[in-house]
């Protein structure tokens, strides 16, 4: 996908440490006002993309354009980025209204403006009332609040964010989430966002773009993501729990599995194979069908359950199916323990297929 | 409803039941005379007192008159205190020919360690703060050559740099002796400050760059404000390393006029001429130990207060 008019384009990036190559012909366009997120696994490159773009890393090769504007020799303060950092990074000397205007000190805003942008900066984040403080005495959430602060008062055209949750605990992680959404829709600036948590990156991204060594696995909406995985490794780390992996042959329109043939009537083959060949199926734990959807299901097998694990939102089941322990999704009020016997339903519509050598979505 | 009587009665026979059973709880008790107790304040009441008492012994000849010294009791306090010595050590003991005591060193010694101090913690703390914050290529072996530099025994670079300063004509001036004292505190220090620097977070500096401050601007606004304990301890050293320095002290100045404070001390001390006055030769070493004590007194509490406010960084 080459967008018309991408707020940050990053073309034919290489990085490498010495011998290491951290990134690796890498080449991503970014919408204006789009929310991208980076997900990957540690030491994927995305926070290294993230630097680079920032321009707090030298690239090796290749160009950063930011706005039009080819930026790779630009200084960071110079390139309209604003960036919030997962540790907070506040100035533990200065009160928080001392955070927020270092960077228009440094570039001579009038006080005037300054104290405006300060002010609507306070009033969008509500850090009204800790002005004068210093980052010592604040909570976690209110850090990093004055972190996002501290890139809103510079009035960028794009954010940049490397995992600016990851430290908080998980309830305030989850209401951050929801700032941060709303601030995006409030704001429409460019935000790129790097996270390892998927959770973030379904909720919160236009498009997220899956790296691994360096290079990006897959760049889609989230729903494509989910739903298409263009390969084995993206359909593997997307979701908790993850699809159950099963080897099989395709023939046709059925696959073979151990024990079980399943019909494939139903799936959208991106590249039909001519032959017989082998193939791995990827099925969700949500999307093996129990109770009433059943009726629907294209293929249906007896199961007994080996272990519950009950969420309370849903109840997780593993159960012993086609040579695999398949996890299977259920709802948190079905009342099952382990040894029981079930019915399930399986639909390879919504399932994903792959091929075996390759790993390629088939 | 039950006889309040019975009640009462089981209760009391419960007790001791529930004691046993419950017996260890809440904070155990503690044995203040234990025996490892005894042994570790006792080894520290010994080692104290053996650190302390030569300081005792010193303090205490200082203030008597030769007469009362040389009845020979050394741990005996003074019978008549006086403190002709310590003026004597001040004012009017000689080396050589001058004869106008231990003040003439003194401030020699105060004019090499004010610019050595000043000029060595300030080169080392941006040396320090450029090899951790702002690595360039070679960085790393501008760090190590500077680290074997601390290796070398000092005997060994005497010559060289006699000839060196002799060369740039500062050879026994006081600027020259300054110059040597800050090139030879720099290896301890920038390693005292690299390793501080490299303790604060990566992200605060990107911040910091990102909003658009520069070399000096993050060293004068973001580390500066967060460095108080380290500056202290640099201070420490450097302060009683240069004030104690007799070597260099001695090779470097040329003249008797120019000599440090621990020179002449060592004159007047080791000088065969005359009655040995061991009650001013204690007074005088006391007189120039007390800029290193002050130092250690002063510096302390802020040193402790440097590094609780160093805890609480955000």
């Amino acid at each position: 996908m080459t967008l018309l008019n991408p707020s940050v384009s990053i073309k034919n990036l290489d990085l490498s440490f010495g011998a290491v190559k951290v990134l690796q012909n890498l080449n991503l366009d970014i919408g204006d006002g789009e929310f991208l997120v980076l997900l990957g696994s540690s030491g994927c490159g995305k926070s290294t993309l993230l630097n680079v773009i920032a321009g707090l890393l030298e690239p090796t090769d290749g160009q950063i354009w930011i706005k039009g504007r080819n930026v790779t020799w630009a200084e960071p303060s110079e390139r309209g980025i604003g960036m919030v950092f997962q540790s907070y990074a506040l100035y533990p000397q200065m009160t928080v209204e001392g955070n927020l205007t270092f960077g228009l000190r440094n570039a001579r805003v009038p006080k005037a403006e300054i104290a405006k942008r300060v002010a609507r900066a306070a009033e969008i984040l509500q850090i009204e009332p800790l002005l004068k403080r210093k980052p010592g005495a604040l909570s976690g959430g209110q850090r990093q609040r004055v972190a996002i602060g501290r890139a809103l008062v510079r009035d960028v055209e794009v954010f940049l964010f490397d995992e600016p949750l990851s430290n908080l605990d998980a309830k305030l992680r989850a209401d951050l989430r929801v700032e941060l959404k709303r601030l995006h829709n409030n704001l429409q600036n460019t935000m790129i966002y790097v996270t390892h948590d998927q959770v973030e990156a379904m909720t919160l991204a236009d498009r997220i773009a899956i790296m691994k060594g360096g290079k990006i696995m897959q760049l889609g909406t989230p729903a494509e993501i989910y739903g298409k995985p263009q390969n084995l490794y993206v359909a593997d780390f997307i979701g908790s729990p993850s699809m159950t992996f099963f080897d099989g042959t395709v023939e046709g329109d059925v696959i073979r599995i151990p024990d079980h043939d399943l019909p494939l009537g139903t799936y959208e083959f991106a590249q039909r194979p001519a032959s017989v060949r082998p193939a791995i199926i990827g099925i969700r734990p949500e999307h093996v069908m129990t109770g009433d959807n059943l009726r629907s299901a294209p293929y249906k097998a007896e199961v007994i359950a080996d272990l519950v694990e009950p969420m309370g939102s849903d109840t997780l089941v593993h159960c012993a199916f086609g040579g695999q322990t398949m996890r299977v999704r259920m709802d948190g009020q079905a009342q099952v323990r382990a040894g029981d016997r079930l019915m399930i339903g399986i639909d390879p519509g919504a399932a994903s297929l792959f091929d075996k050598e390759t790993e390629a979505r088939l | 409803m039950a006889d309040v009587g019975i009640l009462a009665a089981t209760k009391a026979a419960e007790q001791p039941v529930t004691a046993l059973l419950d017996s260890p709880r809440g904070p155990k008790p503690v044995r203040r005379f234990s025996r490892s107790n005894i042994i570790i304040y006792g080894t520290l009441f010994v080692v104290a007192l053996y650190y302390a008492l030569p300081l005792y012994v010193m303090i205490v000849t200082s203030l008597k008159g030769m007469p009362e010294i040389r009845v020979g009791n050394i741990f005996a306090p003074p019978l008549e205190v006086t403190f002709q010595p310590w003026v004597k050590a001040w004012q009017e003991a000689c080396t050589g020919i001058n004869c106008d005591g231990l003040s003439r060193g003194f401030w020699n010694s105060f004019q090499i360690l004010i610019p050595s101090v000043i000029l060595s913690v300030a080169i080392a703390s941006v040396n320090g703060y450029a090899l951790s914050m702002w690595k360039f290529r070679g960085s790393e072996v501008f760090f190590t050559l500077l680290m074997i530099g601390a290796f070398i025994p000092y005997q060994v670079m005497l010559y060289p740099i006699v000839i060196m300063l002799r060369e740039a004509g500062l050879y026994g001036s006081l600027t020259g002796l300054v110059l040597v004292h800050v090139a030879f505190g720099m290896p301890i220090n920038t390693l005292l400050f690299r390793n501080y620097f490299a303790s604060i977070p990566e992200e605060l500096f990107k911040a910091a760059r990102v909003d658009g401050a520069g070399f000096w601007a993050i060293f004068f606004r973001i580390m500066l404000p967060m460095s108080l304990p380290i500056f202290v301890v640099a201070l420490i050293i450097q302060v009683t390393g240069i004030w104690n320095d007799f070597l260099f002290g001695v090779t470097f100045t040329s003249s008797p006029e120019r000599y440090p404070m621990t020179v002449q001390l060592n004159n007047i001390v080791n000088s065969v001429q005359g009655v040995k006055e061991y009650n001013v030769n204690m007074a005088a070493t006391l007189l120039t130990g007390l800029v290193p004590l002050v130092i250690y007194f002063a510096s302390g509490k802020l040193f402790v207060r440097g590094i609780a406010a160093g805890a609480v960084k955000g």
